[in-house]
C-alpha cells in the first residue's frame, strides 16, 4: 500500500469561522504522479495545499503522506517532515530583504549540508531552469511579477525535493513562459519522480502536466480523472469550467457562502482574478 | 454566557503576547544562531534610533531644569535643580521615553514588517522551507532591542543631564561646579540600574509586542496598518502600565 500512495486526503474538513472551505474533500496521490487541482477561486484549493505541508491544521478528517498523519505531528517532527516538500506560492512569496540569490539558496543552505560552490551552482542552474539570467542579485522588488513567480518556482524546485507543491505557477505568466514552466514540472515527475500537485486556472496547462486532473467546488472534488477523460466528462460544471463560459451552474453559486469574509479570509489566500481557461 | 467581542479580544492578544514570550524562550537556546541578523537587528533598533532619543531626552531634560528652576526658587531651594533633574531622567524620563520613541519607531517597523510577510505568505514559506518563523523573525529582533534599549538609555541619561546643566548655567546662570557637585551628590547606583533594568524590560517588551501583532495579521494591506498602529498602542500602553509597577517593585 506504502508504494502505491504517496499522500491520501480522506475525508478533511477545514471552516474559518462560520465559511466552511473544504468540506469533506478525500483524494490519494501515487508516487510519481503529476495531479493538477483546478476550481473556481475561493473553492479552498490553496488551503488545501496548506494542509498538506501542516501549515493548517484539519477540523477533522487526515492527511497522510507517505504514511504518516500529517496533524499527529510535532512541532519538531514536522520541521524534519517538511523536507520533503518544495512549495511555490501564489505570488512568489519571496523573502524581500533578500536578493534573488539569497531566496533560491535559502532552502539549500537550511535544508541541505552543500557547500557554498555547490550552492551557487545549483542556485544558477534552477534560475536557468526559468530562464532567469543576470539577476541573482537583484531584490524581489525589482523584479516584474512574472519573474517574481519564476524565482519562487525555482526555489521550490532547489533542493530536489519528493513532493512539489505549485500554488498557480503560471497565472499571469505569458504562454511561452507558461510552456516552459510545464515543461520543467513534467521533467521533475518523469525524471526525478517528484509527485507534483499543482493547482492551476490554466486549463491548456492542467491537460499538458497532470497525470490526473481533480475539479474542487465548493470544499468536495466533484470530480477527477485523467486529461482526456476529464475532457469528455459530462458533468455541466466541469464543461463550464473547462470551456469558460459565464452562464451555468457554477456561476449560480457564486455570491454564496464565500461573501462572508472572517478575519481569518485572506488565509485562504485565494486571489480574487476570474477563471480564465 | 457571551463575551463582549472586545474582552474577547483582550483575552486573545494576552494569550498570544504569553504564547509569544514562551516560543522566543524556547527558541532561542536553540542553534542555529544568528549572530548576523541580530547585529543587524540591533542597528537598526538602536544606531538609528539613536539621534530621536538623544533629542527627546536633551530636551526633557532642559525643560526639566526650566520647569524646577522656577518652582524650586520660590522655597529658596534652586541648588537642587541639579539633583531633582538627574535623579528624574537616570530613574523615571530616560527609560519611558526612550521606550516610547523606540516603540514607536522600531516596534512599528516591526509589526508592518512581519505583517507584510504574513499577509505575501513569506511566514509560510519560511515554514515550508523548515525554518521556525519564531526563530528566525521574533528572536533577534526581541534580544535586539532588549539589548540596544539600555544602551540608548545610559546615552539619554547623559544627554539629559547636559540638558539641564545647560539650562542651569546658561539661562539660570548657576554656578557650574556646583550644579555639577549637585548633580552627583544624591545619586546612587541603584537609581542608574532600575532605570537600565526597565529600560530593558521595555526593549523585551516593545519587540515581542510589535513582532506579535504582525506576525498574526490577517487581512491584506488593511491589516498590514492595523497590526502596524496597534504595535505602537498596545507597547505604549504596555510600558506606561509595567513602568508603575516595576518602579514599585525595584525601589
Amino acid at each position: 500500500m506504502a508504494d502505491t500512495v504517496k499522500i491520501r486526503i480522506h475525508d478533511l474538513h477545514k471552516s474559518f469561522g462560520s465559511k466552511v472551505v473544504l468540506d469533506g474533500v478525500s483524494i490519494d496521490v501515487a508516487p510519481a504522479e503529476s495531479l493538477v487541482v483546478i476550481g473556481g477561486s475561493g473553492t479552498g484549493k490553496s488551503v488545501l495545499l496548506k494542509h498538506i505541508v501542516g501549515l493548517l491544521r484539519p477540523d477533522s478528517g487526515t492527511v497522510e503522506v507517505d504514511g504518516t498523519a500529517v496533524e499527529t505531528l510535532g512541532n519538531r517532527e514536522i520541521t524534519e517532515f517538511r523536507r520533503k516538500f518544495g512549495m511555490a506560492f501564489q505570488e512568489g512569496a519571496l523573502f524581500d530583504s533578500m536578493t534573488v540569490w539569497q531566496n533560491v539558496a535559502f532552502p539549500l543552505q537550511r535544508l541541505t549540508k552543500m557547500s557554498r560552490g555547490e550552492i551557487d551552482d545549483r542556485v544558477e542552474e534552477c534560475l536557468e531552469m526559468v530562464r532567469l539570467e543576470g539577476v541573482s542579485e537583484k531584490l524581489p522588488s525589482q523584479l516584474s511579477g512574472g519573474m517574481r513567480r519564476r524565482v519562487g518556482f525555482a526555489r521550490a524546485v532547489a533542493h530536489q525535493p519528493e513532493i512539489l507543491l505549485f500554488d498557480e505557477p503560471t497565472t499571469g505568466l505569458d504562454p511561452v513562459t507558461t510552456a516552459l514552466i510545464d515543461e520543467v514540472i513534467l521533467d521533475l515527475s518523469d525524471r526525478l519522480k517528484t509527485t507534483t500537485i499543482t493547482i492551476t486556472h490554466d486549463m491548456e496547462s492542467a491537460f499538458r502536466i497532470g497525470d490526473r486532473i481533480a475539479m474542487l467546488n465548493r470544499g468536495k472534488i466533484i470530480a477527477e480523472a485523467p486529461p482526456e477523460e476529464f475532457k469528455r466528462l459530462d458533468d455541466p460544471r466541469v464543461q463550464q469550467f473547462i470551456h469558460g463560459k459565464a452562464e451555468g451552474p457554477l456561476s449560480e453559486e457564486v455570491g454564496g457562502p464565500r461573501d462572508t469574509r472572517d478575519r481569518l479570509g485572506s488565509k485562504a489566500g485565494e486571489s480574487e482574478v476570474p477563471n480564465r481557461p | 454566557m457571551k463575551v463582549p467581542g472586545s474582552l474577547e479580544g483582550f483575552f486573545e492578544q494576552m494569550g498570544r503576547f504569553f504564547q509569544m514570550t514562551g516560543r522566543v524562550f524556547a527558541w532561542t537556546p536553540r542553534p542555529p544562531y544568528d549572530w548576523r541578523e541580530l547585529f543587524r537587528q540591533m542597528v537598526k533598533v538602536g544606531v538609528n534610533s539613536t539621534p530621536v532619543v538623544l533629542l527627546t531626552t536633551l530636551f526633557t531634560g532642559m525643560v526639566l531644569a526650566l520647569q524646577t528652576f522656577t518652582v524650586l526658587q520660590r522655597f529658596n531651594a534652586e541648588s537642587f535643580v541639579g539633583s531633582l533633574v538627574a535623579l528624574s531622567m537616570v530613574r523615571e524620563l530616560s527609560a519611558v521615553l526612550s521606550g516610547l520613541i523606540v516603540a514607536g519607531r522600531a516596534g512599528s517597523a516591526m509589526g508592518a514588517e512581519l505583517g507584510t510577510m504574513r499577509v505575501t505568505e513569506q511566514i509560510d514559506a519560511l515554514e515550508v522551507m523548515a525554518t521556525d518563523p519564531v526563530h528566525y523573525l521574533v528572536v533577534p529582533r526581541v534580544w535586539a532591542s532588549t539589548i540596544m534599549l539600555p544602551l540608548l538609555v545610559a546615552l539619554g541619561n547623559g544627554i539629559g543631564i547636559l540638558g539641564g546643566y545647560l539650562v542651569a548655567v546658561v539661562l539660570f546662570k548657576a554656578n557650574p561646579v556646583s550644579y555639577v557637585h549637585r548633580t552627583f551628590q544624591y545619586m546612587q547606583l541603584n537609581d542608574l540600574l532600575s532605570g537600565l533594568i526597565k529600560a530593558a524590560i521595555f526593549g523585551f517588551l516593545l519587540a515581542l509586542i510589535g513582532c506579535q501583532q504582525g506576525f498574526y495579521t490577517s487581512g491584506g494591506a488593511e491589516g498590514v496598518g492595523r497590526s502596524t498602529t496597534a504595535a505602537v498602542v498596545v507597547a505604549s500602553i504596555a510600558i506606561l502600565i509595567s513602568d508603575f509597577f516595576l518602579t514599585r517593585l525595584l525601589f
